[in-house]
Parts: C-alpha cells; structure tokens; sequence
C-alpha cells in the first residue's frame, strides 16, 4: 500500500574520491599591496628629495672588497612605486577570476619595496647594508631566543605569554651575576636560571592549578617589571659599581668564514651569544622533529588524552619542556646586559616579548620559521635606528613604530592559514 | 589472558557510575557488554584501563590481583584499548602514533623511525589491514584509523583488547570488516571485550553478553536471544524499536537546492554541488558516514558557513547569502548535531534555553525586557508537553541527561512557526526512551506539512524516518533512494558506489 512511488536519482557524474578544493580568494592581499604602494608614492611626492643613494655593501676590513652601488634617489623609488603597482594590479587580476596571489609576487614587491624606500629615505647618503643587516640580526638575538622559547612552551600546549617577563628576568640576573662573579658566562648561567624560575611559577599555576594561561602569563610580566624595577632603584643603582657593572661579551671574528664577503660580516663577526643561538636554534628544531622527547612535547601539546593512554605523563613533560623554554628565553635576557646595554635598567625589554610571541604565531610554531619570523622584526627596528641616522624625511615617531607595524600586519595580514598546536591553552584533567 | 572483574565500584559525587560489576573474559573469546548510553560501561573501561581509580573491588589478570595507576600499567599487563574517540595525535603519521609511548630511539635520542615503520607493516601484513606506515592520520577515513589504534594495541602485544563503542563511525561495510577483524583476534587468542549498544552486531559476534543497566549487571543474555529480548533487558521495559508512520502527504517542492558547493577557508570543498529538493509533508534523510559533508550542509541550510555557492531556496525565497537571523525567521528550525556545543547553554535554566532563538522581540521580550511570566507559562507547558524530566524549568540545561537535553532542544525548534526542520543526528547520546519521543515529534512534523531533513549517521534512524533518503560521500550526492532501499545498498553507497541496477 505504499503511496506515491519514490524514484531514484543519482547524479550522472561520478563520484570524485579525492578532496576537491576551491579558491577561497580574500581582499586582503591586493588591499594591503596596493596601499602600501600608494603610500610610498605619496612619501615620494610629498617629501621630495634629491640627489643620489649609494648602497654600500661592504665593510673597510673585508678581505674582499664588494663595489658601492650608486643609484638616482628619486628616479629608483618612483621606479619601484611602478613595478609594485604593477604586482598589485597582478594581484587585483587574480582577485578577480578567484585565484591567490602567488609567494613570489609578495616577495618580489616586498624587495623592490624596500629598496625603493631605502633609496628615497637616504637621498644624499650612504646606506650600509652590511651594518643594516649585522645591526638587524644583533637586534633579533633577545627575539629568536624569546621565540624559541615561545615554540616550545606551544607545542607542548602551554601558550607562553610571559616570554617578555623571562626575558627582563634574565636581562636582570644577567646583569647582577655577571657583575658579582665578574664573568660574562656566569652573567649567562644566572639569566637561564631566572628564566626557569619565571616558567616555574607560570608552570605551576598553568599546569598543576588549572588557572587561565594567557591571564598567568600577563600578570607575570607585570610582576617581574615590579619585581626588577624594585630591586633596581633599591639595590642596583646605589651599588651600581658593585652590582650592575657586568662585563661584555667582545664580538669574535670566527676564521675563514668570516671573510665570506657579505654574509662573513654579517653572520660570523657576532658575540659569542649569537653563536649560541645558532646552536639554540639547531638542537631545539632538531629535538622537536627527530627525538623521542620532541615527539612526545608534540603529542602533549596535540593531544595530551592521547599520549596520557599510552602511558606518557602530561603534566610532567608539560612542566619539563616549559622550564627548558623558560631557560631558552632568559638566555636571551642576558643579551641587553651582556652585550647591547652593559648595565640593567628598567624595563629595558621594551615588550620585545610580545614581539617574539608573534614571531612565533607568525612563524607558524615553527621553530626555523620563527627564527625568520624574529629576524624580520629585529630588521624592522634596526632600519628604524639606521634612518634616523641618515636623517630620512620620515618623521622619527613613525620610525619607532615601524617594527611594531610590522608585527601586526605580519600577523594579522600575511600569516595566511596556520594552525596552532590542538590543546594549546588548555590545561590537562584527568577524567 | 584470562580477565576478571569482581565487584567493581566507580562513584562520581552522589553518582554510582559502577555498582558491584563483576565479570569474566577468557582468552579467545568474545565477551560483549552491553548496555545504554550512560550505563557505566565506558566508567568500567576506564577503571580497567587505569584512567580511573575503582572506589572498590579488584581486577585480576589470570588470577592475579593488579593494581594499576595510570593508562602505562594497564598497558604494561598486556591491556589495550580502541577507544571511542581515538586517541591518535591528528598530524602525526600511522608510525609515529603508533610508536609514541613506546618509542626506540638510536644515536643520539635521535627516533627509530624505520623500527616503527616496520612494526605496523608487519601487523599490518598479518591481519591484512593495509594501512601505509606513512599516512598522516588525519587524512585517513575513519575506518583506517581504528585499525591504527588496533595496530597500537597489538604493537604493544595486548592479550586482552577493549573495543568501546567501536562501529558508531563506521560504514555497514567497515563494521562487517570490523567484525571480521574481531575474529581474526579471537581465533589469535586474544580475549576481547565489545562495549556496544547495537543490538545486532552483539548477536553477529559475541560468546557471551553481559548487560549494564544504571550501573549495574542486570543479567546475561546468549547470544542467540532476540532483539526485543536483549533490548527490554537493555533499556528494562518492553521497547517499541520501529518507528510507526503513516505514508507521505506530499505538499508542494518547499525547499530546493542547486548547485551547493561548500567550502572552508582554506578552499577544501566539503559540501560539492549538491541538488536536491525536499517537498512539503516528506522527510529526506540525509546518510553517510561521519565527516562527508552532512555538517558543512545543516550549516549552510542555516547561513553559518561562510564560503557558499549555488541556491538554497525555501518557498520561492532565496535562503543563500542572508544572515542566520533572517534565516531563522523564515520559519527554519536546527536540531544541532552538537546539543552541549550548538543547541544549548548549559548554564543557562530551561526555560531561558526556551527562548534562545527568540530574544530579539515578541513572544518573549517586550521593550527590551524579558516577560517572565509569559517565559514561564510557555515552559511549564513545553516541560509538560515533551516529557522533560526536570525538577523545574529553573534548572540549568547543563545538569539535564542527554535525551532530556535533546528534548528542550526539540521543543524549541518545534514551538515556532515552521517552514523547514533540520535535524541533525537528532537522537545521538539520548537514550531509547527518548528516542522514541523524539522520532515520534519528527514525523508530526512532517505530518503538519513542512519539509523535514534528517541527518544522521545511524543507518536504523535513517530507515526509520526517511520517506526518501540522500547518500553522501566526500560531500556529494551518490544517489537519492527511496526509503526501502537494501541496507546493502545504502552501506556501499556510502563508500562512493553509485547504485545502479539494484534500485532501477
């Protein structure tokens, strides 16, 4: 007695059995091209400026002496304001017929970007690449190290906010250890240790009270800027001799490969912490990716229910990867006392923390692309300081917000898809 | 290894989540425990596991008391488990999930990857799984993964395995193969315990059932008894297992689709140019195996996804680009597939539950403010009306058990004017009882004239409330069938097989 008879239908096509995937095209990137481009333009016209720029990329001491190059200073930014608009057009063309707009369009127009903007800033003078980029990479040190931190805390799911408070930590201890046991590497061993001593209370009220990460970590920073600020007007600056006169760390040139012309000056006539760092940045990626301990940071920070079912402790692995983290960034601290400042003062991170938390968002949880990530940043703020000696037409206020406009347009604009370690923030129960 | 619980006792607060559970497993044998959502099997499972710490009794292995302290102990007495939700890290590989915990290192501390490649293809050959050491977990079908989590459990050489609610992902096929896994083990001498609430598979494959009910074993059933038997011992009274409805009144085309296409923001397509159309006084039931668009689709029906393409019109009115407001307002009403996550604040009280997608104006909001007593009226009566079992319509959402849950859901989304209902996976984690009320609701709904479309991954709902049913896999149509379609049918529809002479 079935009423009306249901036919069947089936859909002519076959059937895909693979994934199919669309464009999903955003506004984002042509906007931001296409401003960035109008921008310069506008500074082009508006700040008219004469004469030549010559890029030097070489330093009086090189075993190879590279040639000066000497461009038109007008002429070259308005050339390059063409070619970006052009990329940007490309890129309004994709947006268009729904296709993305390629790698190599934002990286072609971020080069010819800056050398456009480089070459109109220093009309009349004389920009030194080498010291630009030397300059760039001293300044990401507390960054990477920060980030490095920052990667290892988030893959094991606990999200590290208090980066900037362990670097000031181990910016301070640097400074005090190093002044009483007048070595430079006990100045280092004391900023590990308070960086440990920062991850310590973040651990124990993330990991073991279940307390909100993000609010822990807040409240540490502003804790260890009360704490060091205290102790600085109390005990550092009337004892400055005794207490706050750390030795350096004096750069060493390492043989052969720092002759390399360009990349020797840059990357191999550096302070001994930067070599640190470079070893830093090797062993954590390495441990991440081929080790049984980074599998298991890994799996914590993924899935804890999962590795807590095959016998893996959570909270201890958490607590083990934080204070190592926590290590990571104080060493990091060390570098403004060690090296860029030679005595401690308040707050002299300047929220660099917060910069190398969004190099490591921005780096994808990655430990070599948060390097880059860092590297990016310390450029930022370096090209600030170098312009200003120049003297470029940009007002200094906006300079000094270069490198924190970087951040957020590096975050917000170009991270694209990324994908945060699964439980990150989230604290692990039992049951 | 022979397995024995004795009178295993699991409180939570007042709640006594295990009384008294005893129980034997012997090496090679297939030992099944029955029992409803909620009556302490998976709590048992876990105590056996060492999840949790038993208030009181003992777990024997061949006799001899264990204690164990945490999942590694278990683990360590040659226990394994396929749990419900796996427990497999997304992005790692089949190797690395299966060596995590477990892991041989070489120089260095540096991973043996290739010792662990070689031990899942090694049992992976030996019971003909065909899994690929390298796959990413994540990009596997559901069925694949189990079989990762069985290959764990063996890679750990397991003497007793648990499978917990294992078929609820998977296809008719991949259960068949299931079941034939399960043997494959048995005949290996492997003792296994098979949580389940699926009357059939029981009776496919047990040696012996026991059934939980509240917590406690209310009795053992031979695997020969029948499925109203096993079910009235389940639920503890005679249960009504088929849905009684009388044929379709058809009303006109109401709700019609053309060319849906769904993505995420990455442009992975999850919904792919899907037509169908739904008429006035028909339920279509959507099937399928988890995670082959039906989520991506109830969303779009209700404007939350965000990258759509193609029609959706309901009435003649297009539906696609309008926000969920307005879409609501046409007279949609959404049983979210998630009721904790979508469909209620658990710490809200009932009656504002109520209310939720109503707080823009009248019935329930008049100058800006809530009207209590009409609030109140209106959910004494919905409390009445659907049964929910509640000391008031102060309570929050949140303490209610699941079927009680689903029915303030349902009573919301039936106490307005209706054009369309969706409803997905409406009786997921509710008990039978409920159940029975809440197919009973659908089918009036239907019965008044509205298009209804069903999603559900249990092929017995399907069957059940369907006057027609639509198959999808990876996110597009393989056919639309009448609803006396074989189940054979539907289950190889569900892998992609386009049905051909069976259903011309």
């Amino acid at each position: 007695m079935s009423a009306a008879k249901v036919e069947a239908t089936v859909p002519d096509k076959p059937v895909e059995d693979e994934p199919q995937v669309i464009s999903v095209v955003s506004l984002k990137t042509p906007v931001l091209l296409t401003v960035v481009a109008v921008a310069l333009l506008a500074a082009v016209l508006l700040g008219s400026q004469a004469g030549d720029t010559t890029f030097r990329l070489s330093t009086r001491s090189d075993f190879f002496e590279l040639p000066e190059i000497t461009v038109p200073a007008e002429g070259t930014a308005l050339g390059a304001v063409v070619v970006m608009l052009l990329l940007a057009a490309e890129s309004w063309r994709r947006y268009a017929t729904r296709k993305r707009t390629p790698g190599w369009v934002a990286a072609v127009y971020a080069v010819v970007g800056l050398v456009g903007f480089l070459s109109w800033a220093a009309a009349g003078g004389t920009v030194p690449v080498v010291g630009l980029l030397a300059g760039a990479l001293a300044l990401a040190v507390p960054l990477v190290f920060g980030a490095l931190g920052g990667v290892l805390g988030e893959r094991a799911g606990i999200v590290n906010i208090a980066i900037d408070g362990q670097l000031l930590a181990g910016a301070f201890a640097a400074a005090l250890v190093g002044s009483v046991a007048g070595s430079v590497w006990a100045g280092v061993l004391g900023a590990m240790v308070a960086g440990v001593v920062v991850a310590l209370i973040l651990g124990v009220f993330a990991i073991s009270c279940y307390v909100d990460q993000v609010i822990v970590g807040v409240v540490l920073n502003v804790l260890v800027i009360g704490v060091t600020s205290f102790m600085f007007t109390q005990v550092l600056a009337p004892n400055t001799a005794e207490l706050n006169t750390p030795p350096r760390f004096s750069a060493w040139a390492i043989p052969v490969l720092g002759d390399i012309p360009l990349v020797g000056p840059i990357l191999f006539r550096q302070t001994p912490i930067v070599y640190l760092l470079y070893v830093a940045v090797a062993v954590v990626t390495y441990a991440l990716y081929r080790t049984r301990w980074g599998l298991r940071v890994r799996a914590v920070g993924e899935h804890p229910k999962a590795a807590d079912t095959v016998g893996i402790n959570v909270n201890r692995t958490r607590y083990r990867t934080v204070l190592i983290a926590g290590a990571i960034a104080g060493t990091g601290g060390a570098f403004y006392t060690l090296v860029s400042v030679s005595q401690f003062n308040r707050e002299m991170t300047g929220g660099a923390g917060y910069i190398a938390l969004a190099a490591v968002i921005f780096g994808k949880w990655d430990p070599i692309r948060a390097t880059l990530a860092a590297l990016l940043f310390g450029f930022a703020s370096n090209l600030q300081g170098v312009l200003s000696v120049l003297g470029s037409p940009v007002p200094a206020q906006f300079m000094l917000m270069l490198p924190y406009v970087v951040t957020v347009f590096a975050v917000a604009g170009l991270v694209g898809k990324s994908r945060a370690p699964a439980a990150v923030g989230l604290p692990y129960r039992k049951g | 290894m022979q397995l024995t619980l004795r009178d295993i006792t699991k409180r939570f607060g007042s709640l006594v989540a295990n009384d008294r559970i005893s129980l034997t497993v012997e090496p090679g044998e297939i030992h099944c425990l029955l029992g409803e959502n909620g009556a302490g099997k998976s709590t048992l499972m876990n105590v056996l596991y060492g999840l949790y710490q038993a208030d009181e009794g003992e777990i024997l292995l061949d006799g001899e008391p264990r204690k164990f302290s945490g999942p590694g102990d278990a683990i360590a007495a040659g226990i394994g488990m396929v749990h419900q939700h796996f427990m497999l890290v997304p992005v790692f590989t089949v190797a690395e999930n299966v060596m995590l915990g477990n892991e041989s290192t070489g120089l260095a501390g540096s991973l043996d990857l290739d010792a662990a490649r070689r031990r899942v293809r090694e049992i992976s050959e030996r019971f003909g799984f065909h899994v690929s050491p390298d796959a990413v977990v994540e990009d596997l079908p559901v069925g694949v993964q189990q079989r990762v989590e069985i290959i764990k459990a063996l890679s750990r050489d397991a003497k007793v395995l648990v499978f917990d609610e294992p078929t609820a992902v998977l296809t008719p096929q991949e259960t068949d193969e299931l079941m034939q896994i399960m043997r494959q083990l048995r005949e290996s001498g492997v003792a296994i315990v098979f949580i389940t609430h699926k009357l059939r598979e029981v009776r496919e494959v047990a040696d012996r059932i026991t059934v939980i009910r509240l917590g406690k074993v209310v009795g053992e059933a031979s695997p020969k008894a029948s499925n109203a038997e096993l079910a009235s011992l389940m639920v503890g009274r005679p249960v009504e297992l088929t849905v009684h409805k009388d044929p379709p009144r058809l009303g006109d085309d109401a709700l019609v689709v053309e060319g849906l296409t769904v993505a995420d923001e990455t442009g992975l397509v999850h919904v792919n140019d899907l037509s169908f159309t739904v008429r006035g006084g028909e339920v279509l039931a959507v099937a399928g195996v988890q995670g082959n668009g039906q989520t991506e689709l109830t969303e779009a029906l209700l404007g939350l996804q965000q990258h759509v393409l193609g029609s959706i019109r309901l009435d003649g009115h297009e539906l696609v680009g309008r926000g969920v407001r307005s879409i609501l307002d046409a007279g949609v009403g959404f049983v979210p597939e998630d009721r904790q996550v979508d469909g209620l604040v658990g710490t809200f009280s009932i009656a504002e539950n109520l209310m939720l997608d109503r707080s823009f104006g009248k019935p329930f909001v008049q100058l800006g403010a809530v009207d209590r007593g009409r609030l109140r009226a209106f959910a004494e009566t919905k409390l009445k009306e659907y049964d929910i079992r509640a000391p008031g319509i102060g309570t929050k959402a949140g303490n209610l058990s699941g079927g009680n849950q689903q029915k303030v859901v349902v009573a919301r989304e039936l106490s307005k004017d209706l054009r369309l209902l969706v409803a997905a996976q409406p009786t997921r984690g509710v008990d039978v009882g409920s159940i029975e009320f809440i197919h009973q609701q659908i089918v009036a709904a239907r019965d008044s004239g509205i298009p209804v479309v069903v999603v559900s991954t249990e092929l017995d709902e399907v069957v059940a409330l369907a006057d027609r049913i639509m198959v999808l896999y990876r996110g597009q149509v393989v056919g639309i069938v009448p609803a006396d379609t074989p189940r054979d049918v539907l289950g190889l529809m569900m892998t992609g097989e386009r049905p051909t002479e069976v259903v011309a």
